[in-house]
């Protein structure tokens, strides 16, 4: 079965969609927003700042997060960037140039309308994050400072030193906490949402557990806004944080919302080797340090000698010899993947044969280690807390490692869901970023979601349901979901068998990362999608959690992520089997270019996936979103 | 290595607790931290027992999240780092380790080395801001910020909220997360309009919330990962009391 979603792209030319819709978009008068409640989830960059956005407006809005503060979600660990078209640098930058090159990034698989407005929108974070004392880097003078990133040839990246991320949260934190203190934000810190409950097919609330006490709680609210990040966490080496899931969207999911691209993880090229099974993570080394390092692996296969023993015309620059117009700062899908076919090919270094080099010498040659320092001194600080290695003296060792989750729920223009009420928005959603995310424009589109977009289109819909009266959590739906949750919970405390859920995470994410990663393919994908269903039977009958419900219990927790992860990660293989094209991330070793390049199939596949859940996690319904390119033409995405 | 803990573990806040002793024989120097107390915790687990339960998320040394008493000192021997960053190649065979949460009268034991840190949020509530709405904000480069300002209110902004400061001091003052945040904001233009209002709610915060009072013994920044500096305190006070002064 095909249904035709729909977009509701507004009309006009793409340079005047945004403004059309914000002309002709419905509002709600301030004496009336008081009366509207609005839950949203997760307090990274797109849910703060949706949540502080929506109070500052006059709606009541409950915040939650499982952290213990929203302060730690995970946008604050993104280093490097944010892009914007402020053209500072007078390089020739504008938001047309960096919607193409956002929409090239993707390989041409975004909605042009969407990826125009996050370039359209990006010069107002800039401000904005400026007014709330974000400390972006400045050039002696006073003005902000820029840099490059990958994929694209002008310095559009605003950043504060290696923490940008952080420092655009905490930002966007104390915007928040301004309205808890306003008491337009109630803050639910500790809380994680464990079902969404629909009342005549709209979302009008949550069932969440509180971490500390182990009470399941009922929220109701008028709309629901689901920014609860990227689910790469499902590979366990990843990194994202230990905590970071997948649950919220995916019980979404299972409510009607649709997952769209689910199998577009993007897989970072600089992050710490694995070194160990006993491994948590793998850390990310910002991008920007492709700015100044040169990427190489030893000429010889065999070449056991040390990195700096290793003469000149004996290393292999390959993104330099590969893309000489890009060169180091190719996009991060084509980085990845030429790391892989080095490390495949035997070439790669450290006692696991897993790496590459990232090479700073000749930079700190030419501007001297001063220089090297400012720009990236806490990132070298990192790689020698961690490696106990000084990166001055040697080349870093980097790997690539599961990253950004491009898919998500599907959402229209509006960043509606196919559920009524509710909405998507940052990396929970799929909106923008095509098969591959630019760096730097992640933070940006968490932002913009949060800030600039979602308060227009939240009020638009928020207009038709001023009549409704506050949310009746004794309403006969809320007690059917919260006895589903108790029930699951009630099934992990008593399988007691003999894995951990981590145990089970560990399992799953090899698997997906073996079949259902740097590269994919069919007969690969059929295995993984029977492996995976052998492994969901075995965690349904072996899985081992202590303690009790009524309780802290991380193991719980982790229980009903890895719970999740054991049917979206069928859906990933699902995904990755049906597209048969390879298009950025999404690389299927059947189709490429005699150059090993990604050949991509627009006659055929040039359409967002969007799954509807069919009550088994096997057997999911397709329903395609055709993309249609009004003012640009997909061409063959080449960075040489 | 071998490796003997001598771990708190405490079953929730009204609860008594007490050190329990664990040994892990083979520990490997690569591991971190966090990741020799999650083999503990497998063990435990696949044994039927209760893990022990600590704070931490991103463990990149950035969310805060993570902290613990490591042999007395707040995120444990290595200077400048997070729990998380810290590796077993800092200790060595047969050595035993002291593990208990931070203690502080602010921040409630939830369950063995895990804390609540909410004080700190109400204390960024109380002021901790600039008082701007979406959408407000004037063109970014219309305000220039001389590069070495901008580059002191980072390093003040640099905080990770994790609580070692607290949990260092005799006193279990928050005075430095305190003025790091009074710092930032007021070193830059767009947050000096508020300074004398936000000095003023967030130190009355502070000591509502059961902080002790700063003492200038500067342990404080000795185990702060960030290593934000006791001058922010010095500017703290200073704006403290010309706040009192100017507004009476």
């Amino acid at each position: 079965m095909e249904n035709v979603l729909k977009s509701e792209i507004p009309e006009g030319p793409l340079s005047e969609k945004w403004s059309n819709y914000k002309k002709t978009a419905k509002l709600v008068s301030p004496n009336n927003r008081k009366k509207l409640e609005v839950i949203v989830v997760g307090t990274g960059l797109a849910g703060a700042s949706a949540a502080a956005s929506l109070a500052e407006m006059g709606y009541n809005v409950k915040s939650f997060c499982f952290q213990d503060s929203p302060r730690r979600a995970h946008s604050v660990a993104a280093q490097g960037g944010v892009n914007a078209a402020k053209n500072y640098k007078n390089d020739g930058d504008s938001v047309y140039r960096m919607f193409y090159d956002t929409l090239k990034g993707g390989d041409f698989r975004s909605r042009e309308a969407n990826t125009y407005r996050l370039a359209e929108c990006s010069a107002n974070l800039i401000d904005q994050a400026t007014a709330q004392g974000v400390p972006f880097g400045r050039e002696y003078g006073g003005y902000l400072r820029n840099r490059s990133f990958g994929g694209v040839q002008v310095s559009r990246t605003f950043y504060a030193r290696g923490q940008t991320g952080q420092q655009l949260l905490l930002g966007s934190y104390q915007a928040l906490m301004r309205q808890v203190n306003t008491g337009k934000v109630s803050l639910y810190a500790r809380h994680e949402m464990l079902d969404l409950v629909l009342i005549e097919g709209k979302a009008k609330g949550i069932i969440a557990r509180n971490l500390d006490t182990g009470k399941v709680e009922r929220h109701g609210a008028h709309a629901v806004v689901l920014a609860t990040g990227g689910y790469g966490k499902i590979y366990y080496l990843s990194t994202l944080a230990m905590g970071c899931n997948a649950s919220a969207i995916w019980r979404a999911h299972k409510k009607g919302a649709f997952m769209a691209n689910p199998s577009w993880t993007q897989i970072h090229p600089t992050c710490l080797p694995q070194s160990g099974e006993y491994q948590s993570k793998l850390t990310l080394m910002s991008e920007s340090l492709r700015n100044d390092g040169r990427i190489w692996v030893p000429k010889d296969k065999n070449d056991t000698r040390k990195a700096n023993d290793i003469p000149e015309e004996e290393r292999d620059y390959y993104l330099e010899r590969k893309y000489p117009a890009f060169g180091n700062l190719a996009p991060r899908d084509i980085a990845s993947r030429s790391a892989k076919e080095q490390i495949d090919a035997g070439k790669g270094i450290g006692a696991l044969k897993n790496a590459v080099y990232l090479d700073f010498s000749k930079a700190i040659k030419e501007y001297g280690k001063d220089i090297i320092k400012e720009r990236y001194g806490n990132l070298f600080n990192m790689y020698k807390k961690i490696t106990g290695i000084d990166a001055y003296l040697e080349p870093m060792k980097i790997s690539p490692a599961a990253h950004f989750s491009m898919g998500g729920l599907w959402v229209d223009y509006e960043l509606k869901t196919t559920i009524p009420g509710l909405f998507a928005i940052g990396e929970a959603n799929f909106s923008d970023h095509g098969a591959n995310r630019l760096g730097a424009n992640s933070l940006l589109q968490a932002c913009v979601d949060g800030y600039f977009v979602l308060p227009y289109t939240l009020q638009n819909f928020l207009a038709d349901e001023i009549k409704q009266p506050k949310t009746d959590i004794n309403h006969p739906e809320f007690d059917k979901a919260e006895q589903a949750v108790k029930k699951q919970i009630e099934g992990f405390l008593t399988t007691k068998g003999t894995k951990t859920a981590e145990e089970f995470n560990k399992l799953l994410g090899s698997e997906l990362y073996d079949k259902c990663g740097l590269s994919r393919s069919k007969e690969g994908l059929e295995q993984a999608i029977k492996n995976i269903q052998d492994l969901r039977k075995a965690f349904k009958t072996d899985l081992i959690v202590p303690g009790e419900a009524s309780e802290v219990n991380s193991e719980l927790e982790k229980a009903g992520r890895v719970a999740d992860y054991m049917e979206l990660a069928e859906l990933m293989c699902i995904d990755a089997l049906q597209r048969e094209e390879s298009c950025g991330a999404h690389f299927r070793t059947e189709y490429q270019t005699a150059e090993s390049e990604a050949k991509r199939d627009d006659t055929n596949f040039c359409y967002s996936s969007a799954w509807e859940w069919n009550n088994n996690p096997s057997n999911p319904i397709l329903n395609k979103e055709k993309l249609i390119f009004e003012t640009v033409t997909p061409s063959v995405r080449s960075y040489k | 290595m071998k490796i003997h803990l001598k771990i708190w573990r405490q079953k929730d806040s009204q609860s008594k607790g007490e050190f329990k002793d664990y040994t892990l024989d083979d520990v490997h120097q690569e591991l971190s931290f966090l990741e020799m107390l999650d083999t503990l915790n497998l063990k435990l687990v696949k044994k039927g027992e209760y893990p022990v339960e600590f704070d931490h998320d991103c463990r990149e040394g950035i969310c805060g999240q993570c902290g613990m008493m490591i042999n007395g000192i707040a995120h444990g021997p290595l200077k400048n780092t997070t729990t998380c960053q810290l590796h077993m190649r800092s200790f060595k065979d047969g050595d035993t380790i002291y593990i208990e949460p931070f203690k502080a009268a602010a921040f409630p034991v939830v369950r063995d080395l895990k804390v609540n840190r909410s004080s700190l949020d109400h204390i960024i509530t109380s002021g901790g801001y600039v008082s701007v709405d979406t959408g407000q904000a004037p063109e970014a480069n219309s305000i220039p910020i001389a590069h070495e300002e901008a580059e002191a209110a980072f390093d003040a902004a640099a905080c990770i909220g994790c609580g070692a400061c607290v949990a260092s001091c005799k006193n279990a003052s928050a005075a430095l997360f305190t003025s790091a945040k009074i710092t930032q904001l007021e070193l830059l233009p767009q947050g000096q309009t508020e300074t004398s209002k936000r000095v003023i709610s967030m130190v009355k915060q502070m000591e509502e919330e059961g902080f002790g009072h700063c003492t200038n013994t500067e342990a404080c920044q000795v185990e702060c990962p960030e290593d934000i500096s006791v001058l922010n305190i010095a500017r703290m006070n200073y704006e403290y009391n010309k706040a009192k002064i100017l507004n009476k």
